[in-house]
């Protein structure tokens, strides 16, 4: 067991020291999603008065989609050298290789959100905290489902002939409920409608984690034999 | 050999008897009229392509545990004959609403997540389309096949306590339903689950010639 | 002295209806430097694959020290080293940092002093905080060779090491495999250099279309002998085909 959480960690510190050294993976999301942030300025008045009804809807896109650009990234860099293989050869549960970079994805997901909220408080003058104090939940939660699904389908994308196309077409139709969810509950932590309900969205979105959290981990050793 | 043709022939008449039943013998719908109808071949291809993803899900499970390629080639025919079903539902939605609620679409949670399970599962044949190892195919078709099952009640539920929240959109059925019409139904679900049962074993007939063929060919060379 | 270690029972391996191993039956024992030669996909890869535990096999089975491959598999790869054209090095990190991770990941204690050891070996002292994407190819070999060996593997399986070597990194790859060899290890190689091969190894094989061909002592066959044995078996059952 505890040879199985040291090599998660192992991992994680090794993609950390790599995006320290790169330094490409946290900016390129960063850019990519105020960029998204910008062009939906065009599409919904900021100053408009139902802008809070969608903001919680923009926020989340951006988030999505400049996520499947940090789990591209992220994947590339381990078949540039083979060195996934390398990984899959060491003398560790595999599952736990692919627990340590769902938890370096996450990480740099959420270190791009801890940017790009401010950033898109300024710009739309929303406050996500104005009605509950639940948000930092909801996006930690739903963004480790993001990066749990999301890590898991860019193994299986790295190895097709297509893997940037093919890994947002698998990953967003099951990734829905979690969508749904979190943007939901963070509209009304935003707008301040339906609180009861922030609850019952938080409640899907754990449960949602935690079944493919048992899901991938009982398919995966499975799913990389050869 | 035989065993087909039977099949074959019960699948004939099952429809035959189903399209009577249909056309002639169930009543035409009070308020809906004869546009109703459409229900009958809605409904059945929803049921047809939910089982028949269950189907793909319980072999996947299979294959991942056994690695017999057999049930990697039931899992796969499953997936291309419901999502086949699952298009007509889809099309067969927006043909059933327009003329009674007046809308193409209605986002109701079924239909939605019709659409999602649709999404999912034509990843699944693109996922195989763009992976040439067989092996490599398989296991992730399996993957997929499993995931994909499991998020659907979860796809289902949220959407539909979503639209409890919501509900401003046009919710399909309710009511009563004539016996004559269940009993179509009932005899139209019927119908389709012996063409699906012809259609999958075909299909993997089919797949499993075509395996022999390649063999024989790498042996003339 | 002579306790297989490794041994292979009718191992199978098919993708879809391309075989590309057929009945592989045989034995390595420690102390054996093994090379197995053979055109381009006669299975040479997929067999050092196999013996890796990267791949498993269709039918068939390997053993290991008497227990069969499928439940032993993260207890073995303590002890295997594999070195191919590929580094398996992240190029954007430094030797060192490489090595350490590694190092880390197969669990060594003391990792420190090994690393330094195997550092100084492979002449690689100057250039640890070199990132490896800034190495020539023959650092960055050398890197690689450093990395195979970290762990102090009893087992070392090398996929086409010589190809695109310079002769230095060549040379110092040999060495370093002879002195392996004699502590007792076991070294599988696959590769199209006849005479490399022929000289390391103590042991030859040659494949064929998935099959093995020739498996026998080193001391029973002199190198040109081999060579006309490698060509008859390899290129005159090609040549009869076309007919």
């Amino acid at each position: 067991m505890m040879n199985y959480i040291k090599t998660i960690y192992y991992i994680f510190e090794k993609d950390i020291l790599l995006e320290l050294k790169n330094k490409d993976i946290i900016s390129s999301m960063l850019l990519f999603s105020l960029l998204i942030v910008t062009i939906f300025s065009f599409i919904i008045n900021p100053a408009a008065d139902y802008k809070s009804e969608i903001a919680s809807g923009v926020l989340w896109i951006a988030i999505v989609f400049s996520g499947l650009l940090g789990l591209n990234r992220s994947i590339v860099i381990e078949t540039m050298d083979e060195t996934l293989t390398a990984l899959m050869l060491a003398p560790v549960d595999k599952s736990a290789i692919l627990f340590g970079k769902v938890l370096s994805n996450t990480f740099f997901m959420i270190a791009m959100e801890f940017m790009i909220i401010p950033a898109f408080t300024v710009f739309y003058n929303i406050n996500i905290f104005a009605s509950s104090c639940l948000s930092p939940i909801i996006f930690i939660s739903c963004t480790y489902g993001f990066c749990l699904l999301g890590t898991f389908f860019s193994f299986m994308a790295s190895k097709t002939k297509i893997g940037e196309i093919i890994l947002p077409l698998l990953l967003l139709p099951i990734l829905i409920p979690l969508l749904l969810a979190g943007i939901q509950s963070l509209s009304s932590c935003i707008t301040g409608e339906n609180l009861e309900n922030i609850y019952k969205w938080i409640r899907v979105i754990f449960i949602f984690d935690l079944i493919f959290t048992v899901v991938i981990n009982a398919i995966f050793e499975y799913i990389v034999e050869e | 050999m035989k065993i087909y043709r039977i099949l074959d022939i019960f699948v004939l008449i099952s429809i035959a008897i189903a399209l009577y039943m249909v056309f002639i013998y169930a009543p035409i719908e009070n308020i809906m009229g004869i546009v109703q109808k459409i229900f009958y071949f809605h409904v059945s291809s929803a049921w047809i392509s939910f089982m028949g993803f269950s189907v793909t899900f319980i072999c996947s499970i299979l294959y991942l545990y056994t690695n017999k390629p057999l049930f990697d080639y039931v899992a796969y025919s499953s997936v291309e004959i419901s999502l086949t079903f699952c298009t007509i539902v889809l099309i067969t939605g927006p043909i059933w609403a327009k003329p009674i609620w007046f809308v193409w679409w209605t986002w109701d949670p079924r239909l939605t997540t019709t659409l999602i399970l649709w999404f999912i599962y034509v990843g699944y044949i693109m996922l195989r389309k763009f992976i040439e190892d067989e092996e490599k195919k398989a296991r992730f078709s399996a993957a997929l096949g499993i995931i994909g099952f499991i998020d659907v009640p979860i796809v289902f539920f949220s959407i539909r306590w979503w639209r409890t929240i919501h509900p401003n959109v046009i919710q399909k059925g309710g009511g009563g339903i004539a016996p004559e019409m269940m009993n179509t139904l009932l005899l139209s679900i019927l119908a389709f689950t012996l063409l699906y049962i012809s259609f999958i074993i075909k299909r993997v007939r089919i797949e499993l010639i075509e395996k022999d063929l390649k063999i024989l060919k790498k042996s003339f060379m | 002295m002579n306790n297989p270690f490794i041994d292979l029972v009718g191992v199978h391996k098919h993708y879809g209806e391309i075989d590309a191993l057929k009945d592989i039956t045989f034995s390595i024992e420690k102390g054996t430097f093994l090379s197995v030669f053979g055109p381009n996909g006669a299975g040479k890869s997929t067999l050092l694959k196999i013996i890796a535990t990267q791949i498993t096999p269709s039918k068939g089975k390997i053993y290991y020290n008497g227990k069969d491959g499928k439940h032993l598999e993260n207890i073995f790869r303590k002890n295997l080293g594999i070195i191919s054209h590929k580094t398996y090095l992240y190029s954007s990190l430094t030797v060192l940092d490489n090595l350490r991770f590694y190092a880390k990941l197969y669990n060594m204690k003391n990792y420190k002093k090994r690393i330094e050891y195997l550092l100084k070996k492979l002449g690689l002292y100057e250039k640890e905080f070199d990132y490896v994407k800034n190495l020539s190819r023959g650092m960055s070999q050398r890197a690689a060779i450093a990395r195979a060996l970290l762990h102090d593997p009893s087992i070392i399986i090398l996929d086409e090491p010589f190809t695109g070597l310079d002769q230095s990194v060549s040379n110092l790859l040999s060495k370093i495999l002879s002195e392996e060899l004699k502590k007792n290890k076991i070294i599988i190689m696959a590769t199209h250099n006849i005479d490399l091969g022929y000289k390391a190894s103590n042991k030859l094989a040659i494949m064929r279309k998935g099959n093995l061909v020739y498996l026998d002592k080193r001391e029973n066959i002199s190198i040109d002998s081999f060579k006309e044995k490698y060509i008859k078996l390899v290129k005159y059952k090609d040549a009869y085909e076309k007919i």
